[in-house]
C-alpha cells in the first residue's frame, strides 16, 4: 500500500489557505487550515467530536465568514453559498409539508439559482431519486420515511443541484450500522456518477477510510490539519480488511501522539502545532 | 361496540343529565319566582326553533359572524408578523416581552369606553376589541412555531442563497402554518366570548345586542334560546377551526 504524502497539486475545486475562525471574541476554533480538494476527489475531514470540523465545513460552504485566510471555490473567493456546492447534514431535515420529489427540487427555482426549465427540473429530480433508490417513493411524505430513506432523499436533494462539490457533515452518524454501511457505498457510487468532488466531515475513522480518497486528520486547539493520508484502495473497500485495519491503527496512533494520549472520542487540548510542522509529523509516521 | 358507547353515547348521556339538571333548577326556582319557568329547557328549545324560523335572528347571527371574521382578520394581520418578528429576533422578543404580557392580561372589555370615545359608535370599536383579544394567541403561537422550527431548514435556505422573501414564503410560513392554525382556533374561542359583551354597547345588531333586547322586552324565553344559539355557534366555530387545522396537518 502506498502511503506517500500527497502534496497539494493542481488547482483544486476548493482551495483553503491559512484559514482561521472564531465565534466573536471566543478563542479560535481553528487556525492555519490549509488544504485543497481536487476535481472528483472525496476528502474526509476526520476529527474527534467538537474539534471544530463542522464549523470549518460551514465556513467552507460560505455560511460563516472567516477572520483569517481565504477559501476559493472554482477559483472564486467564497463570500456566500455557491450554487454549485450542496450540503448534506447529519439530520435529513426534509421539509415535512413537501413530498419527496418536491423536497428534492426545493430551491432549484430560487432567484439566485441558475435558471433551468421545468422539464430539466423534473429530469434532475427523477435522476437523483433513481440514483438513491427512492424513485418509487416520489410522492411519499417525509413522515412516511425511515431515517435511512430520509437521508437518501437528503442526498438526492443535494445531487439535484448538480454540485461540483458536495459538503457532507456527519451525514450518516444518526443511522444504524447496517443502513450506514449501505449509505456509505451509495455515497461513493453517486459521487463517481455525478463526477463531483466531496468533502465529508466525520468522526468515524472507518467511514473515512471506506469512503474517502484522502483523509485529513484534524486536532489541536485551535484545530488544524495534523496529518494526511491518501488512500489508493479500490472500492468497495470493506474487502481490503487488512489494509483498512492497518490504516485505522496508523490514524489512531498518530492521533494519540499528537493529542498527548487523549482518547479519540474525547475533546482534546493538545499543545499548539504550527501548520509548518505537518510534514514533520507525517515523516515521523511514514 | 365499545367505541360507539364512549364516542357517542357517553357525551349524549352527559348532555341529557345537564339538561335534566337545568330543568330541575328552573322547576325549583319557579316555585318562588314564576318567571323562571321561561328559562326552562321545555321552553327554550321550542322557542329556539321558532326563532330560527324567523329572519330576524339570522340577521343578528350574520352580523355577529361578520364581526368575528373582521376581528380575526385584523388579529392575523397584526399577530402573524409580530409573532414571526418575536420568533426571529431575540432583541424584539426581549423588548416586547413584558409589554405584551402586560397588555395580554388586561381584559379587552376594559378598553371599551376608550374605544368608543376614539373610534366612535358603531362597528369600529367592536372590531378593535375583538382584534385586541384575539391577537395574543395568534402572536404567541406564531412565535412558538418559529422558535420550534428545525434550524437546518434555515441553513438549507441559506445554502440555496434564498432571498428574505423566499425564506419567508417557502420555509417559515409553511413551517409555522400548523401553529398559526392552533392560534386561530384559540383566537376564535376568545373572540366568541368577547363578542357578546362587546355587542352590548353602541351597536344595534348582533347576538349581544339581541340578548339585551330580549331582556328589555322581558322575553326571557327568547333570552334563554339565544344563549343556546350562542353556545351552538361557538361549538360549531371551534369545530370548524379544528377541522381546518387537522386538514392542513394531514396535507
Amino acid at each position: 500500500m502506498n502511503l506517500a504524502v500527497n502534496t497539494i497539486a493542481d488547482t483544486g475545486v476548493l482551495q483553503v489557505e491559512q484559514l482561521g475562525f472564531s465565534h466573536g471574541k471566543a478563542p479560535r476554533v481553528f487556525a492555519g487550515v490549509t488544504f485543497s480538494v481536487k476535481p472528483r476527489e472525496t476528502v474526509a475531514l476526520l476529527g474527534a467530536s467538537g474539534c471544530g470540523k463542522s464549523t470549518l465545513l460551514r465556513v467552507l460552504a460560505g455560511l460563516e465568514k472567516p477572520q483569517e485566510g481565504s477559501v476559493r471555490f472554482l477559483d472564486q473567493p467564497v463570500t456566500q453559498p455557491h450554487p454549485r456546492s450542496a450540503l448534506v447534514f447529519q439530520q435529513a431535515s426534509l421539509l415535512p409539508w413537501l413530498n419527496v420529489a418536491d423536497n428534492v427540487s426545493f430551491g432549484l427555482d430560487f432567484r439566485h439559482q441558475p435558471r433551468i426549465s421545468k422539464q430539466q427540473k423534473e429530469e434532475r429530480v427523477q435522476e437523483a431519486l433513481t440514483a438513491v433508490g427512492m424513485a418509487a417513493h416520489a410522492k411519499a411524505l417525509p413522515s412516511e420515511l425511515s431515517g435511512g430513506m430520509a437521508q437518501r432523499v437528503a442526498l438526492a436533494r443535494a445531487l439535484a443541484r448538480e454540485p461540483q462539490l458536495l459538503f457532507a457533515d456527519e451525514p450518516f452518524s444518526a443511522l444504524d450500522p447496517i443502513t450506514r454501511a449501505e449509505m456509505q457505498n451509495l455515497l461513493v457510487d453517486v459521487v463517481q456518477r455525478w463526477h463531483t468532488s466531496a468533502l465529508l466531515v466525520t468522526h468515524d475513522i472507518d467511514e473515512a477510510i471506506l469512503v474517502a480518497d484522502r483523509i485529513l486528520l484534524m486536532g489541536g486547539s485551535p484545530a488544524k490539519v495534523i496529518a494526511e493520508w491518501p488512500i489508493y484502495l479500490s472500492h468497495p473497500r470493506a474487502h481490503h480488511t487488512e489494509a483498512v485495519h492497518s490504516l485505522r491503527n496508523q490514524i489512531l496512533e498518530t492521533f494519540r501522539k499528537v493529542s498527548g494520549g487523549a482518547d479519540f472520542s474525547e475533546q482534546i487540548h493538545s499543545p499548539a502545532h504550527n501548520s509548518e510542522e505537518i510534514p514533520r509529523v507525517l515523516n515521523f509516521y511514514f | 361496540m365499545k367505541s360507539v358507547l364512549t364516542k357517542t353515547l357517553l357525551p349524549l348521556a352527559g348532555l341529557l343529565v345537564a339538561i335534566f339538571l337545568w330543568w330541575l333548577g328552573c322547576w325549583f326556582l319557579a316555585r318562588n319566582t314564576p318567571i323562571a319557568e321561561n328559562l326552562s329547557p321545555l321552553k327554550a328549545f321550542p322557542v329556539l326553533f321558532q326563532l330560527l324560523g324567523d329572519s330576524l335572528i339570522w340577521e343578528h347571527t350574520v352580523t355577529s359572524l361578520k364581526r368575528v371574521l373582521v376581528g380575526l382578520g385584523f388579529a392575523l394581520a397584526i399577530g402573524i408578523p409580530a409573532g414571526i418578528l418575536t420568533g426571529v429576533s431575540w432583541r424584539f422578543a426581549r423588548a416586547t416581552g413584558p409589554l405584551f404580557q402586560f397588555l395580554r392580561m388586561i381584559s379587552p372589555l376594559s378598553w371599551m369606553p376608550i374605544a368608543v370615545m376614539v373610534l366612535g359608535v358603531g362597528d369600529a370599536p367592536v372590531y378593535f376589541l375583538l382584534a385586541f383579544a384575539a391577537v395574543w394567541p395568534i402572536l404567541l403561537n406564531t412565535a412558538a412555531g418559529v422558535a420550534q422550527m428545525d434550524k437546518n431548514w434555515l441553513l438549507l435556505s441559506r445554502s440555496l442563497s434564498a432571498t428574505p422573501w423566499e425564506r419567508l414564503t417557502r420555509v417559515i410560513l409553511p413551517a409555522i402554518a400548523p401553529h398559526i392554525l392552533t392560534g386561530v382556533r384559540l383566537a376564535i374561542g376568545v373572540i366568541w366570548i368577547i363578542l357578546v359583551p362587546a355587542e352590548m354597547l353602541g351597536v344595534s345588531a348582533g347576538l349581544g345586542y339581541f340578548i339585551l333586547d330580549t331582556r328589555d322586552r322581558l322575553a326571557y324565553h327568547e333570552l334563554m334560546a339565544t344563549i343556546l344559539l350562542i353556545g351552538f355557534l361557538g361549538f360549531l366555530l371551534d369545530y370548524l377551526a379544528n377541522r381546518l387545522r387537522r386538514i392542513w396537518i394531514a396535507n
